[in-house]
């Protein structure tokens, strides 16, 4: 029977099948960190059950570290508490950690792949929804809660129900100035932030197989955000060349065997997808997003939507836009580019390429922060750091800083931020802040205007 | 983990769309390292003001409303994997979220930890809130055993949906740990054939 890659990787990972009921699926890798890992070591203990497979676990610290000064003892007392509690209970089990000041360290979805641990036809769970990133690579990788933490503990099995399968296409060549950001921005405002929702979706077209691997994550990893489990590409020679040579990857007679395998992972040309969706590349422009869910996002040189509808009008209210209204213009004091979705080095580069020889506004804030140890000493390396001291911007230390209003950097409320983060969620980045979802070519454009403009004009 | 059959209750109706598990708790609450004591910060940033005074109009706020069920507008839960969204809603004192749409990492969690999410169809959900709206005392009736909700004071009930093995967890107080561990010769055998298989290739 033909099948798709989803099928396959997941077929292949099935130990055992409840009649009518779920399946146990096998866990290659599990990634954890901080935040939702603590509660379920506890459980563990509390049922005195050992860690089952603690080789296939890693650990990082990344979601309430702070980006400066990482090297003096942390501040906050909760997350200095957090922290040490990972330490001792990586410690304790055995499992390795690239901690705060490790040189691996960095955002679980940046430091993983960078590391050639995810790798194509794996299974990869993390207690982190952006888990959908390290599908890029053809891997089944998908983000569980606290509970689930606990159970891949225990069993390095999960018992879950298999996703329905989609497939988004899109072919044609993307206009200049569209990056990954924007195709898959574009995506959500189409379809909405809740068509993923019970599949798996595999991206598939010519868009996709002329990316690059940090554009596909940049995608896969936003596929929670129209609230499928996640997202998966066919891998190829772009994936393989990535994996290739990395610290964790196969080498000599392993990798050959290993390929052989990864070769046969693509969807078979007739197999059946339960929906699918097709666009074309022309369509796609430089996106932003004006409210409070990644679904309403325009293109650049649009307007907000002039419709009737309550979460609409409840989502401009906070974010003080009107119906109809452009956003061209409006100005901006805060710029983040950083996240588990533009914080690898080519969204520094592309950045790094817009700013250099400009200075920033004098009104804006402008962080920039890197996904990985490894990210930030490539941008050193590079030289992209002086471009960007010298137009006034901000380098800081990796971690998932700004993202989410957990540790120490926030939008002060009112603010608004082009962010090329995730999510927009009210407060997500610090209460009452607003944030405007964007590429980092937009949002480095932001930071040197110190407003938003339409990027489509600048580059012609 | 409780043992859930069935509950009769009042209602407290949220119409909201789209609620994240960001609005349900917010990241800043999230440095715990235990499972408690979450309730209060549920909803936090809509139930007090920045000056940490109430917000009169925020329905956890009106003393109208109470009760073990939260009847929510479409999608609700999605967002964040946190399983601290649904900490927070069992420990406040939510059993049952209705919605006509939930996100499948926070059904989940909400399973994993004894609340039931009951998905019912977009007309019945606005019946149900318009009812409890209009008249706050109203018991409603979810069955999990007979897997349908329904209230006296208005006709008709509605069925929904639970993987029998989820119904069967959550009335007998199990957890998926529990079964897994038993399966663990099996999954040892998993590994063993597939280390196998790479060898030989
Ligand atoms: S960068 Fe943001 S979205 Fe990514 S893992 Fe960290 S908090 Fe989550």
């Amino acid at each position: 029977m033909s099948k798709t890659l989803f099928d396959k990787v997941w077929d292949a990972h099935v130990v055992h099948t409840i009649e009518d009921g779920p399946q146990i699926l096998y866990i290659d890798k599990h990634l954890i960190h901080e935040v939702t890992s603590p509660q379920a070591f506890n459980e563990l203990e509390k049922r005195g059950l050992p860690i089952f497979r603690p080789q296939q676990v890693l650990a990082t610290a990344d979601h309430n570290t702070p980006t400066k000064d990482q090297h003096l003892p942390i501040k906050d007392e909760l997350s200095r508490k957090q922290l040490s509690q990972l330490s001792e209970n990586c410690e304790k089990h055995g499992i390795q950690l690239y901690e705060l000041g490790h040189k691996y360290n960095g955002i679980v979805h940046v430091m993983a792949p960078e590391l050639g641990i995810t790798q194509p036809g794996m299974s990869i769970v993390c207690g982190d929804s952006h888990t959908s990133t390290h599908g890029a690579f053809g891997s089944i990788a998908f983000g569980i809660g606290t509970s689930q933490v606990a159970q891949v503990f225990a069993s390095q099995c999960l018992l879950l129900t298999k996703p329905k399968s989609m497939r988004i296409k899109v072919n044609g060549k993307l206009k200049k100035g569209v990056l990954p950001k924007d195709v898959i921005l574009y995506i959500i405002s189409q379809i909405g932030t809740n068509a993923g929702t019970g599949y798996f979706c595999e991206y598939a077209g010519d868009v996709f197989e002329n990316m690059s691997m940090e554009g596909r994550m940049t995608v896969c990893n936003m596929s929670i955000e129209m609230g499928a489990r996640g997202g998966i590409i066919a891998p190829d020679e772009t994936t393989f060349d990535y994996v290739k040579g990395r610290k964790f990857a196969p080498k000599g007679q392993e990798w050959e065997n290993q390929l052989d395998n990864w070769k046969s992972l693509p969807t078979d040309s007739d197999a059946k997808f339960d929906k699918e969706y097709t666009f074309d590349a022309e369509d796609i422009e430089p996106m932003i997003t004006f409210g409070t869910n990644p679904g309403m996002g325009i293109k650049i040189n649009g307007f907000i939507p002039d419709q009737n509808d309550s979460s609409l009008e409840k989502s401009l209210k906070y974010m003080d836009f009107k119906k109809g209204e452009s956003l061209i213009h409006k100005p901006i004091n805060y710029v983040f580019i950083g996240s588990c979705t533009n914080s690898r080095i080519e969204d520094f580069r592309v950045a790094a390429e817009y700013i250099k020889g400009k200075k920033k506004a004098k009104n804006v804030t402008a962080w920039l922060v890197p996904g990985s140890r490894q990210v930030e000493q490539q941008i050193e390396a590079e030289g992209l750091k002086t471009i960007f001291t010298e137009a006034g911007f901000e380098l800081r230390q990796p971690g998932c800083s700004a993202c989410l209003a957990m540790n120490d950097d926030k939008i002060p409320a009112g603010e608004y931020c082009v962010s090329t983060s995730n999510r927009n969620f009210e407060g997500r980045q610090g209460q009452g802040s607003r944030t405007l979802l964007a590429s980092p070519l937009l949002a480095a454009a932001t930071a040197i205007e110190g407003k938003i403009i339409d990027i489509t004009t600048h580059l012609n | 983990m409780e043992k859930f059959i069935s509950i009769n209750s009042r209602a407290v109706p949220l119409p909201v769309e789209n609620i994240d598990t960001d609005q349900i708790i917010p990241a800043r609450f999230l440095k715990a390292t235990d499972r408690e004591g979450f309730g209060e910060h549920l909803f936090k940033d809509w139930r007090y003001h920045k000056d940490g005074s109430k917000d009169k109009d925020f329905v956890l706020n009106d003393s109208t409303y109470s009760g073990k069920i939260l009847i929510a507008g479409h999608n609700f839960g999605c967002g964040s994997s946190r399983e601290h969204a649904a900490w927070a809603l069992s420990d406040y004192g939510f059993k049952v979220i209705v919605s006509s749409f939930f996100a499948d990492i926070f059904k989940g969690n909400a399973l994993n930890n004894g609340v039931l999410p009951v998905q019912v169809s977009p007309e019945f959900l606005k019946k149900l809130l318009k009812t409890v709206e209009e008249h706050p005392e109203t018991q409603i009736e979810v069955s999990l055993e007979n897997q349908y909700i329904a209230s006296p004071s208005f006709e008709g009930h509605e069925f929904f949906e639970i993987d029998n093995y989820k119904k069967t967890c959550l009335m007998n107080g199990y957890d998926d740990i529990d079964f897994l561990v038993s399966k663990r010769a099996e999954i040892e055998l998993f590994e063993n054939r597939n280390e196998l298989a790479r060898v030989s290739d």
